[in-house]
């Protein structure tokens, strides 16, 4: 053992800590945007797939390298850009309520073969 | 300052970044900024990251790392721009699933590099094996969890648990199998084990996740986002690499706290939700299609119900799932926004697992620009269900099921519920009598109380509005 695991192993359990700390007094109605922009965060690793990459010799290396790259990078983006368009429709009180003009159409629902009893 | 200092540096304000987007997720009123510092604490950390000497200099890999890195996001932004809100919680499984894949493969390269071009100093020490085997193992676990998860939630699959004979030999066999490989690897330091290891890693994501029910699967996304979280550190302890230590650990620490806040919030331990093969029982009870049941139901016209909430004081519309998937949110907004014209008091009671994922509702009924203050949560709301002229159930049913309240053996026994059952008068807008996500046949279909109006919710509920306009 040396002295860098060491230190890896203190920021982790500090990290730890913090991490719990933050979250701790979240509102339910968070729990969800939370979730995803958490995610969105670990997408991080991509600054991984990136030294791993600069590392990498030889064709397996640089293969795997590059399909880290390209999870990671679908983890960072989408994650924080499917987060903020959830939070787009937190607004505390809107304005005007109008309709939103890009209210989709009903989708049929596979259920909706089988009404049951009459209306 | 050398070059070096500088990357940390800006490293740990990329770390900052993270913490306090972490903090500002937490409020409503800084969470969309908390996200976006975290978006921009990402791209300063990417930045700053080709700066890095073998990162500059890696010639056609550098190439290579930029064409990887178009192309994701060429697929990422218009898959999460145009994915439905129905649909969130898949996609965020899909996004949490590549995340932990990508820590597995670097963990994965570091182990190669480590072997075979450092091959000259030896073995490398335990640890550092240790290292690499976490983070291929939870980084797989996590890659082929939450592929089935999203299977499970697009319903290509059945949302039921899946159990065969057999099961608990098989979950054995595969985890010591894991576990035998792993000794194995860090004794030998041979590649072969380690991908052999990581293939079975793969299939325990797949059993660990198939035996767990539709209802659950929100809980288990988030304890897969923990998972990816605690992969990334791995990796960043097989890298050095702070930042990823930190970032990785801070998810994976509040991705735990959230996945028990959440389990609680179905009122079961996060065991009972993992081991419990929810609803196994119940499927044969609850009949596969509903028509196992004949009892009758009361079946009322819209207009019936129309007068009913229209001359209502109090009328309290509870939402689910079947809300989002008709895509009803707007014209139950029109709905209460009538009968509050009228001077009928209404407002929405939000289970807290109501839709698919914790907050999901509440996403869902923000996106219909319903004002924060008609939305009640279940604590607040339940006090006031007495007093309600009306329930209106648009499309819920596990989540006002009375069972949880007074049927000891029922699977979803001990979970908190909306009480429904305590208004005057309770109506449900459902496609048919097919249980819920969970599996389970509800009482309340067959209370006196209760009136059933059938079919798709946004089709009934505009001839709500059309009855309370005439009434």
């Amino acid at each position: 053992m040396n002295v860098g695991i060491i230190e890896l192993l203190t920021i982790f359990v500090l990290a730890a800590f913090v991490g719990i700390e933050v979250v701790s007094k979240v509102p339910s109605i968070l729990h969800t945007p939370l979730m995803s922009g958490s995610n969105a965060i670990h997408g991080i690793v991509l600054v991984g797939t990136m030294t791993i990459m600069g590392q990498a010799h030889g064709t397996v290396q640089v293969t795997l390298g590059f399909f880290a790259v390209l999870l990671a990078t679908l983890n960072v983006v989408g994650g924080f850009v499917v987060t903020d368009r959830m939070l787009e429709m937190f607004k505390a009180k809107p304005a005007d309520r109008a309709t939103s003009p890009e209210s989709r159409s009903a989708e049929s629902a596979d259920g909706a073969a089988k009404p049951g009893a009459s209306s | 300052m050398t070059l070096f200092t500088w990357i940390d540096l800006v490293y740990l304000l990329a770390v900052i970044g993270f913490i306090l987007a972490l903090k500002g997720l937490g409020s409503p009123k800084f969470a969309r900024q908390g996200n976006l510092l975290g978006a921009a604490a990402a791209t300063l950390a990417i930045a700053m990251t080709f700066a890095i000497p073998s990162v500059r200099h890696a010639g056609g890999r550098l190439i290579l790392m930029v064409v990887a890195m178009v192309i994701g996001a060429l697929i990422a932004v218009p898959a999460a721009r145009r994915v439905k809100m129905t649909a969130m919680p898949q996609m965020v499984a899909i996004f949490n699933g590549v995340g932990g894949g990508a820590a597995a493969l670097v963990s994965l390269d570091a182990f190669l590099i480590l072997t075979q071009y450092d091959a000259s100093v030896g073995k490398p020490a335990v640890y550092r094996i240790v290292e690499v085997i976490l983070g291929v193992l939870i980084g797989c676990v996590s890659l082929s969890g939450s592929a089935i998860a999203f299977v499970k939630l697009q319903e290509l699959i059945t949302g039921r648990p899946i159990t065969y004979p057999g099961q608990q030999v098989i979950n054995a066999i595969v985890g010591l199998a894991i576990v035998g490989l792993a000794i194995a690897t860090i004794l030998t330091a041979n590649v072969a084990l380690l991908v052999a290891m990581a293939v079975l890693s793969l299939v325990l994501g797949v059993i660990f996740v198939l035996p767990i029910g539709g209802a659950d699967v929100p809980v288990l996304i988030s304890l897969l986002n923990s998972f990816t979280g605690l992969a990334v550190a791995a990796s960043g302890f097989s890298l050095g690499n702070n930042l990823l230590i930190v970032a990785g650990t801070l998810v994976g620490a509040s991705g735990i706290l959230l996945t028990r806040m959440m389990s609680k919030a179905m009122g079961r331990s996060l065991a009972n939700v993992l081991f419990s093969a929810f609803g196994s029982v119940v499927t044969a009870a609850g009949g596969a299609d509903g028509s196992a049941d004949s009892r009758p139901v009361r079946a009322g016209t819209p207009e019936d119900i129309g007068v009913l909430m229209a001359y209502a004081r109090k009328v309290v519309i509870i939402p689910g799932y079947g809300l989002a998937v008709a895509q009803a949110q707007h014209i139950a907004r029109e709905l209460a926004d009538l009968l509050m014209e009228r001077g009928v008091e209404v407002f929405y009671a939000i289970h807290p697992v109501a839709g698919r994922m914790p907050g999901h509702m509440n996403v869902l009924l923000a996106e219909a620009n319903v004002p924060y203050d008609e939305l009640k949560e279940m604590d607040e709301a339940n006090p006031e269900m007495p007093t309600a002229d009306v329930a209106l159930v648009v499309g819920a049913n596990d989540t006002v099921n009375p069972a949880a309240n007074n049927t000891p053996g029922s699977p979803i026994y001990g979970m908190p519920i909306v009480h429904a059952d305590q208004a005057k008068a309770i109506v449900f807008l459902k496609r048919s009598m097919r249980p819920g996500f969970a599996g389970i046949d509800n009482e309340l279909l067959f209370d006196p109380k209760t009136t059933m109006l059938f079919g798709d919710a946004k089709d009934t509920l505009s001839k709500l509005v059309a009855a309370v306009k005439s009434a």
